[in-house]
């Protein structure tokens, strides 16, 4: 079984973040690191790996810059990456984002594609249902579980009343939520393994797309403002005095704030 | 264009360090409180770090290990140390004492049984050395014997203070006993041979997780092919292993002063008295100046005598300077942290009332503060 596990280089959650003129964060003025719901796909294909043998390619679309977080991914025992490096990619949304994966996907065999669900910087969700759209392999997005037996992959999707059990034939396209697994740490032997395993890097025209589908000017979505996100405000702190009123006040709460 | 500078780390070296960091603070460090006070070998907790590889770094992937250097095995040791000394002086003494001599000394065969389980973490070796009479001058004191009987050595004689000799996972001790009249020799004793005993674990001040025993040897027998490397070649053999302790335990009381620096820094800016956060004043702001200070100043000569140790070149003084001085460092560091934490700092729910325990035995451990001064005056030719 052939494995790609698309991964993203995100600003570091915990970091401060600068929005640049062109109204897209600003990469260089913080840390980067590979985005963390990745750690959790990649887990999943590292199992797949250790059962049943699967060969696994990471795929990174990015600057030369982020070759690091590709090999950061390599780490964990992959065995190859796909780095997707133009800069008429920049600014892309997360259309011209899936057009440039598609692609990528297109010149490389494989049965699985296993991503997480959502980025920590853009959170669209949009991405691996618009690459198996694209493709038109089937899509199984927000899987807490996931299996595969024989050329049959099963996930349990996850929403909010609980999950449903969803199956498809390979090649299919998944996305996982980070309920769906604990990812180990990288070990030494991986760290120091990463940094020789082999490592393409291709353009734009490499993969056949062209520069007036990607890019900023080219995005489905403009952004025309931002503002930070209002701080966290107070608690409501309900006070028991015995009459049973907390009780109420606590139902009337949840009913408003529609947990129940 | 940047000047490449001698004192930074390789990218895969920091790399580990910042995956051992966060296995640090992310998995041992919540747990840390409870284990040193139930007094437990979090074996939960050194078994996963045996899966990483630490266990391994140092050593030759021909024999199970991870074909790294003594740098970035001090690296983890300082990171680990950072949360939690008796996991620190756990992968310290067990890569330094249980695995090092064995890789070093030890013969293919011997190498090829032991040494793996030992890199993969799965099983734990300790060193024997101490010896109620003492330590360093084993010379001097040691009364062990072993005494050779047909093919097997028959060994009598009791052994203080050994790391990592009686977990659930302890599968050799080395220990070193005289064989003849001024020969001493290192011998490998499965921790299950008949005649060895293990006493319940010592009621210390502080490592409370970390396992340390005192062995008794009543008419131990083991083959004459357990023999470390050759025979009579003992006193050399720790001599070595010393040295390159001293550098590791440097390592992890470094880590234990960068811990202090950021538990005080966290704290002092959290804890508010008399208007304002406590690290406003300058009675507070400049103790944790200064204990950055001997951390930075402490962590360069760790790495510069492991640097030395790497390139080949002697560095028995430096290892000794640096232990010496890191040690001394950390007790400061933990005595002046627990006065910044006031009475916090005096419950072991704290990191730093942890460390104000683990502190005292820097100072003693792999050669106490007066061995130091005694290796570094004799190298001075006094």
């Amino acid at each position: 079984m052939k494995i790609i596990v698309p991964v993203k280089r995100t600003p570091d959650t915990a970091a401060e973040k600068v929005i640049g003129d062109d109204r897209t964060v600003d990469r260089d003025a913080g840390e980067s690191v590979l985005c963390p719901v990745n750690e959790f796909s990649i887990e999943e294909a590292v199992r797949l790996k250790e059962s049943q043998d699967a060969e696994v390619t990471v795929l990174l679309v990015g600057p030369e810059s982020a070759q690091s977080t590709v090999r950061k991914a390599l780490s964990y025992g992959l065995d190859g990456g796909l780095q997707v490096t133009d800069d008429a990619i920049a600014g892309s949304d997360a259309l011209g984002t899936a057009r440039v994966i598609a692609k990528a996907l297109e010149s490389r065999e494989w049965d699985l594609v296993i991503f997480g669900n959502q980025s920590t910087d853009a959170r669209t969700c949009l991405v691996p249902a618009a690459v198996a759209e694209l493709l038109g392999v089937p899509s199984l997005t927000y899987a807490r579980h996931l299996e595969v037996e024989g050329d049959t992959v099963t996930v349990h999707r996850e929403h909010e009343e609980g999950w449903d059990v969803v199956e498809a034939q390979l090649p299919a396209i998944v996305s996982v939520v980070e309920a769906i697994n604990e990812p180990r740490y990288p070990s030494f032997k991986g760290i120091m393994a990463a940094k020789s395993k082999p490592l393409d890097v291709v353009s734009l025209a490499d993969l056949g797309v062209s520069a007036d589908e990607v890019g900023a000017g080219n995005a489905a979505a403009t952004m025309y403002e931002f503002e930070p996100r209002p701080p966290k405000e107070a608690g409501t702190v309900v006070e028991d005095d015995g009459s049973g009123a907390a009780a109420a006040q606590l139902a009337d709460w949840m009913v408003d704030k529609k947990f129940a | 264009m940047a000047v490449p500078s001698p004192f930074e780390l390789t990218p895969e070296q920091e790399q580990f360090r910042r995956v051992v960091a966060a296995f640090a603070d992310e998995v041992v460090a919540p747990a840390a409180a409870d284990f040193n006070a139930e007094g437990r070998f979090p074996i939960e907790i050194i078994q996963q770090m045996g899966e990483m590889g630490l266990f391994g770094i140092p050593f030759g992937s021909e024999f199970g290990g991870m074909d790294g250097d003594y740098l970035t095995l001090c690296l983890a040791i300082e990171e680990l140390g950072r949360v939690d000394q008796s996991v620190g002086i756990t992968l310290e003494a067990g890569v330094g004492l249980g695995a090092a001599p064995l890789d070093e000394f030890g013969t293919d065969e011997q190498k090829r049984r032991w040494l793996p389980e030992l890199c993969r973490g799965e099983k734990l070796g300790a060193f024997g050395l101490t010896e109620a009479g003492g330590g360093s001058d084993v010379l001097g004191t040691a009364r062990t014997r072993a005494v050779q009987d047909g093919d097997g050595w028959v060994i009598d004689g009791s052994k203080q203070f050994i790391t990592n000799a009686g977990t659930d996972m302890t599968s050799i001790v080395t220990v070193t006993a005289w064989t003849g009249e001024k020969e001493m020799t290192s011998i490998i004793v499965p921790v299950d041979t008949p005649g060895l005993s293990i006493a319940p674990p010592y009621r210390k001040i502080g490592w409370h997780a970390s396992d340390t025993r005192e062995l008794t040897f009543d008419g131990v027998r083991v083959p004459v092919t357990n023999t470390l490397g050759e025979r009579g070649a003992g006193f050399r053999q720790f001599l070595k292993t010393l040295d390159d302790g001293r550098i590791a335990i440097a390592a992890l009381a470094v880590g234990m002063i960068q811990g202090c620096v950021d538990e005080c820094v966290r704290y002092a800016g959290e804890r508010e008295a008399f208007g304002g956060p406590i690290g406003k004043q300058q009675a507070i702001a400049f103790k944790i100046a200064d204990l950055e200070v001997a951390a930075q100043t402490a962590r360069q000569m760790y790495r510069y005598a492991c640097r030395r140790k790497m390139a080949g070149q002697s560095y028995k003084r430096e290892a000794s300077i640096a232990k010496l001085y890191a040690s001394e460092q950390a007790v400061t560091a933990a005595r002046e942290a627990t006065q910044i934490f006031g009475g916090m700092g005096f419950t072991t729910d704290t990191r730093v009332g942890r460390f104000y325990q683990d502190a005292k035995i820097l100072e003693i451990g792999e050669g106490t503060s007066e061995v130091q001064r005694l290796l570094i005056s004799r190298d001075l030719g006094l």
